[in-house]
């Protein structure tokens, strides 16, 4: 996708006097890193397919402080989480949607201790609600009879206790969705969470992603999809490690959806 | 009173005596932990008590396993309707004082005779798991010397226990059928009838004393296992109940809030606010313990994180579906737990050697968990997903990682970057903030 895509922010709603459905909260990942920006481009293709009155804070948006806070560096997150509930609360938010579990977690059950209280849900929830609605209509696509299996993120999965909704996406696609050996509640991390994804991973005899890049692709899958960026990042990694990314591809929910409904 | 009532007598209200010191000892030790409200929501933690401790939901993940442990605990809860018998019949020198519930008693003592057997099975079965099958992860590194010990010790104990159980009653329905005085022929020994022609060609005193042999070991066994169990991890039979109760209720990955720090940040924040007043040092053992960021030692972690070390029985499950492990490295939950308890042990000891002060012995929680066991650790909360007493290793990982970075500042030069990144840029990259929505133009 090269289009330029229009994409409203909370300041520009809040010149105009209206109130958006919902805030979409990018994430740094989703900011940044150029596989979690394809992400996040997928799931604006969802958002105004379904013609969802959205906007993102753009600049405004900073770092929800989740990789300090679990590096042990309170002061930090609490700076970052501080400033962001200000500026929420300035805008008067009430629901955010966002496709990264971590700031999914910290914004949902954190940011309520320090002042900020939202209904924040994770991107495969909402896509979920608006299939249920009819808002966006799915046909399997290219997905159709395709293996699909999906890797739980911790902290949407285990964390949060959402198993249902990626899945209940994924069975839009007519795929067959198969499990991994180890998955819901038993799924295994991909080794990013807790502060992983910034730092080297301590000595030991084995990757995690590897270890859990190798279970999924002994599902035989065509597509691995994933619902976190982080996650995105260490399975691309892990099906690389295999040589297999000829053949499997690493997608995210929303692009998978994306790509079915021709969004 | 005869002489055996009267040693009796002494003996159970020693090992009562003694139990109740080794009590106070441990709740003592877990005092010692900072305070923290877990009394909220009262229906639902008794909702989780029934379930994960009487119910055992989360042993049965593991079907075999669970099995097993559910008929050594269904047997060991039903067949201590026996010993409340055994202490009547001890004190007041009666026989079988059960016996004029007829029917009834047969019953109950049938059942616990096939209670007994289904132990004795199950505690062969986990000796043969640990020794014959040597499972993976009773032979971590952890597990080496006294744990291993430890489980060997209580499953022989059970073995031994379970097997006086059933020849006191074969030797007892032997002296009843030859109508020694004194012995009844009330209950059904479905097991115990078995091993009755073992005695059969005894002589009535010799057989006596056999009965009185077997009885006196179960009793007095009983009651030193009663009183080894605030020494080892077998503790849980108690304390998993309070542990699953005081359970943490919020989602696993929610990290609870330092208002001490928001009031700090909130100063920086607006230099209208003032910072907070330092809190005033915490007494303890008859030392000071400062306010910290994160722990450094068993002082600073909540009681309920103490409570935790002393309910594990170290049956590992967090350390083999903990991502870290099982690619090789140092981190294992189980030790994390177990090194709590180890340490929060030695300051009871330390407390108790210097008259109630805790000295100072230049150790810390630090010396038995290194830095790169807990920079090892995902968050993935695979750990508090499995453990069946709901036990949360994440916790102490987390608050320990807190002290590291707040108070030594010693990190992982990666994410020392990483910080600089978040507080400079606000990501933990090196993007600047105007460039956030570079991605809607590409």
């Amino acid at each position: 996708m090269s289009t330029n895509l229009p994409v409203p922010t909370m300041a520009e709603f809040a010149a105009t006097g209206e109130v958006p459905e919902v805030l979409f909260w990018v994430g740094c990942a989703g900011s940044f890193d150029d596989r979690a920006r394809k992400i996040t481009k997928a799931f604006v293709r969802i958002l105004n397919a379904a013609r969802v009155k959205y906007a993102v804070l753009g600049q405004e948006e900073t770092c929800s402080g989740d990789p300090a806070r679990r590096a042990g560096n309170e002061f930090l997150f609490q700076m970052q989480a501080l400033q962001n509930v200000t500026v929420l609360n300035g805008y008067g938010v009430k629901r955010i949607v966002t496709a990264c579990p971590h700031c999914f977690n910290t914004l949902k059950n954190e940011y309520p201790a320090l002042g900020g209280t939202y209904e924040v849900l994770h991107h495969t929830q909402f896509i979920n609600a608006l299939l249920k609605e009819g808002r966006i209509k799915v046909e399997g696509g290219d997905f159709k009879g395709k293996r699909i299996t999906f890797h739980d993120p911790c902290y949407l999965g285990r964390g949060n206790n959402e198993y249902e909704a990626p899945r209940e996406v994924l069975l839009k696609l007519d795929a067959a969705l198969v499990e991994m050996k180890r998955s819901k509640q038993n799924g295994l991390c991909c080794g990013a969470g807790g502060a992983q994804m910034f730092k080297e991973a301590e000595p030991g005899k084995r990757e995690v992603n590897h270890e859990r890049g190798e279970e999924a692709l002994a599902t035989a899958p065509q597509v691995i999809a994933a619902g976190c960026p982080f996650c995105n990042t260490m399975l691309t990694d892990g099906v690389k490690h295999f040589n297999k990314e000829g053949e499997v591809k690493v997608l995210d929910v929303a692009e998978l959806i994306a790509e079915a409904g021709d969004l | 009173m005869s002489v055996s009532s009267i040693l009796f007598l002494i003996l159970v209200a020693a090992a009562a005596a003694l139990f109740a010191r080794n009590l106070r000892r441990v709740i003592r030790n877990i005092a010692l932990g900072r305070d923290e409200q877990r009394n909220d929501r009262p229906a639902e933690r008794w909702g989780i008590m029934a379930r994960v401790a009487l119910g055992q939901s989360k042993m049965v993940v593991r079907p075999v396993a669970g099995f097993m442990h559910i008929l050594i605990y269904i047997g060991f809860v039903i067949i201590n309707i026996e010993v409340l018998e055994i202490v009547i019949d001890g004190l007041f020198g009666t026989h079988r004082i059960g016996a004029f519930m007829g029917p009834l008693y047969d019953v109950l003592i049938g059942s616990f005779e096939i209670l007994a057997v289904g132990v004795l099975l199950a505690c062969v079965v986990f000796i043969a798991r640990r020794a014959v099958l040597q499972l993976p992860r009773f032979h971590k590194p952890e597990m080496k010397g006294w744990p291993t010990k430890d489980a060997m010790i209580i499953l022989v104990t059970e073995i031994a226990l379970m097997g006086a159980f059933l020849k006191m009653n074969a030797a007892d329905q032997v002296l009843a059928q030859r109508g020694v005085e004194h012995y009844t022929t009330a209950g059904a020994y479905p097991v115990s009838s078995l091993l009755q022609p073992f005695f059969a060609s005894m002589g009535t005193g010799t057989v006596l004393a056999f009965e009185r042999f077997f009885w006196w070991f179960h009793i007095i066994g009983i009651l030193a296992f009663l009183n080894y169990l605030p020494y080892s991890k077998h503790f849980h039979i108690i304390l998993a109940f309070p542990n699953t109760w005081y359970s943490k209720l919020q989602p696993r990955t929610e990290m609870a809030n330092m208002p001490r720090i928001t009031g700090e940040v909130m100063s920086m924040m607006a230099p209208s606010v003032a910072p907070p007043e330092p809190a005033p040092a915490r007494q303890v053992a008859g030392i000071e313990v400062p306010e910290r960021f994160g722990a450094k030692d068993v002082f600073d972690l909540s009681w309920k994180s103490l409570m935790d070390a002393y309910s594990c029985t170290e049956c590992g499950r967090c350390t083999s579906e903990c991502p870290a492990n099982l690619t090789g490295k140092l981190l294992s939950p189980r030790k994390v737990v177990m090194d709590t308890r180890d340490r929060l042990e030695e300051v009871g000891r330390n407390i108790d050697a210097n008259g109630g002060t805790f000295k100072d012995d230049g150790k810390s929680l630090h010396s038995y968990i290194s830095d790169e066991e807990l920079w090892a650790c995902t968050t993935c909360n695979a750990c508090t997903q499995v453990c069946p007493v709901n036990i949360d290793p994440v916790h102490v990982i987390m608050e320990m990682r807190r002290y590291l970075v707040m108070e030594e500042s010693r990190t992982r030069p990666a994410l020392t970057g990483m910080f600089n990144n978040v507080e400079n840029n606000g990501a933990p990259w090196a993007f600047g903030q105007d460039k956030r929505m570079e991605w809607a133009k590409e």
